[in-house]
């Protein structure tokens, strides 16, 4: 793993950006697609419910054709990655260039749509909206818990209980998602980092003990990320061959 | 390190106040070349040097062997050559290391640019004035407490003070921003190192000062868009945006951004809603 590591700080400094805009391009043509024209469930498979079109929520039939129903619930995970601290390191970093990379070659890099180097305003101009970090992760939890329960119900295919490769799936991807969301920095600061003194505060033990816990978790932010994202793709992915017949869903148990 | 029978306890950082001599490290042929910054801040260019290659030497002991032999002229800033006091700071192949801690084999089959940190004014050859980082920390509110030292304090409420205590202040966060580097915002943003600083006072359990307002609007800390290159390069491995900066962001977030906590305040009427209960 560390040779690998140290392999990918051997290349060129423009390979990470790159790649950045690469795979988050790549993410957001395949998620507006599937929500815009697909649906998230089949008959055949009533169990399974696509992560993306969770939790289920009507729409009502006056609105235009375009506005599908998992839009009104993907602008929380949505919002949850585009304001959270890592994806916006990553999105400065690959998509503004400011700074692409931290050698002094690639900072000197001109950015043509930068008005001059003075005119940075960081994160006190629009960005500063980045700061309602928080709310979108209070609205994820509600999400999160849908997806635990999605995946409870994938054990249970017409009220039998059965275990078949896509029940871990789901288990799979939730539990990276749920890693994902229980690493943030905004928790973080919840639990423990506005506190001063845990000893001078009631059930400061507690609290503590959670805000090291997290903290733990919270040093591997980028990577749940990363593969929190992967999972929510595979996942997706599993469902649509599954529900066209190209592959089958193997059962393990039942 | 080579001991083993015991006879020679200790000793092994005799040597570290020279240039290593040649002949006490076993030479393994061949040179290294190096390409050296020789100006001042009018202008400059890069001077090249080869020095015989010594199995294990550092950066600092090509160049200290460069100014013993080759340019008595030549400037560097260093001290204790153990990585400890943060004076050796410069740039190599344009990212800022402590020179006392970067072998020269690490560059094997590359050329080595040696420049001074280049956020900040150069004043001869390898040696940058860092000045300005002293006038920023005389800015920060220090420590403040109604109660008399020595505190009793707990384990458990001083294990986050450690890490931000580690700082050597070589200022190769501050190097390598670039808020600073390429932004300029030397008088509007205080800087990574000292948000460090800032995070040791803010979470200390005895202090009572408010830096919150002082970290949004005269250290700027809003211009850091976190994406950590002060982290990479710090030498003592703080790990700077993750423990320091995001957490204080998140803190005056609460306190100016915060939507829900403004509207309570406007009703309440009242000031800060901080101190974590
Ligand atoms: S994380 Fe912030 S302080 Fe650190 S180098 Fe980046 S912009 Fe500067
Ligand atoms: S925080 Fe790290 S990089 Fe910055 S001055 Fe301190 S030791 Fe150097
Ligand atoms: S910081 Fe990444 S989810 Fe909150
Ligand atoms: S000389 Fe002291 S840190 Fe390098």
């Amino acid at each position: 793993m560390s040779s690998v590591a140290a392999a990918w700080k051997r290349l060129p400094w423009w390979v990470e950006p790159m790649s950045v805009v690469f795979v988050l391009t790549a993410f957001g043509l395949y998620s507006a697609t599937i929500v815009l024209l697909y649906p998230g469930d089949s008959e055949q498979f009533p169990q399974y419910l696509s992560p993306f079109y969770s939790p289920p929520i009507g729409r009502p039939d006056w609105l235009p054709g375009f506005v599908t129903a998992p839009l009104f619930v993907l602008w929380i995970p949505l919002g949850f990655r585009a304001t959270c601290y890592y994806y916006r390191k990553a999105y400065y970093r690959a998509f503004f260039w400011d700074p692409p990379a931290c050698s002094g070659k690639a900072q000197q890099l001109d950015r043509p749509w930068a008005e001059s180097t003075e005119s940075y305003r960081g994160e006190r101009a629009l960005f500063v909206l980045n700061n309602i970090h928080r709310y979108f992760l209070y609205a994820s939890f509600v999400v999160v818990a849908f997806l635990w329960y999605d995946a409870v119900l994938t054990f249970f295919p017409e009220g039998g209980f059965g275990v078949k490769v896509g029940s871990l799936i789901w288990v799979f991807n939730v539990t990276l998602v749920s890693a994902y969301t229980f690493s943030c920095h905004s928790l973080r600061h919840l639990v423990g980092g506005r506190v001063d003194c845990f000893s001078c505060v009631r059930g400061g033990n507690v609290r503590r003990k959670a805000y090291n816990g997290i903290s733990r978790l919270n040093a591997k932010h980028p990577q749940w990320a990363w593969v929190s994202l992967f999972s929510l793709l595979l996942t997706d992915v599993y469902f649509r061959l599954i529900s066209a017949g190209v592959i089958p869903d193997l059962t393990i148990i039942g | 390190m080579s001991e083993g029978n015991g006879k020679n306890p200790g000793n092994v950082t005799s040597m570290a106040h020279s240039p290593v001599p040649n002949e006490d490290l076993g030479k393994s042929g061949g040179t290294a070349k190096l390409k050296i910054f020789r100006g001042d801040a009018e202008g400059g260019q890069e001077v090249e040097y080869e020095v015989p290659l010594v199995e294990g030497m550092v950066v600092l002991d090509a160049v200290l062997a460069i100014q013993a032999e080759q340019a008595g002229d030549l400037a560097v800033r260093w001290n204790c050559k153990a990585a400890h006091c943060g004076s050796c700071s410069a740039e190599i192949n344009g990212r800022p290391k402590l020179l006392c801690k970067t072998r020269v084999e690490e560059y094997d089959g590359e050329e080595i640019h040696v420049h001074p940190m280049r956020a900040f004014p150069v004043i001869k050859d390898l040696v940058s004035d860092v000045s300005w980082n002293y006038e920023v920390s005389k800015a920060i509110k220090p420590f403040q407490s109604s109660e008399q030292a020595p505190f009793t304090m707990y384990e458990e409420d001083v294990e986050r003070l450690y890490e931000p205590k580690k700082c050597i202040e070589c200022f190769m966060c501050q190097d390598v921003c670039h808020v600073l580097r390429t932004h300029h915002k030397h008088p509007e943003f205080a800087g990574p190192r000292f948000f460090v600083r800032n995070q040791w006072l803010e979470m200390h359990p005895m202090d009572e000062a408010d830096r919150l307002a002082d970290l949004k609007e005269d250290n700027g800390i809003g211009f850091c868009n976190i994406t950590k290159c002060c982290t990479e390069v710090c030498p003592v491995d703080i790990k700077i945006t993750d423990n320091s900066i995001i957490p204080l962001k998140e803190r005056v977030a609460s306190e100016f951004y915060d939507p829900a906590k403004w509207l309570m305040r406007k009703i309440r009427g009242n000031g800060s809603s901080r101190n974590g209960n």
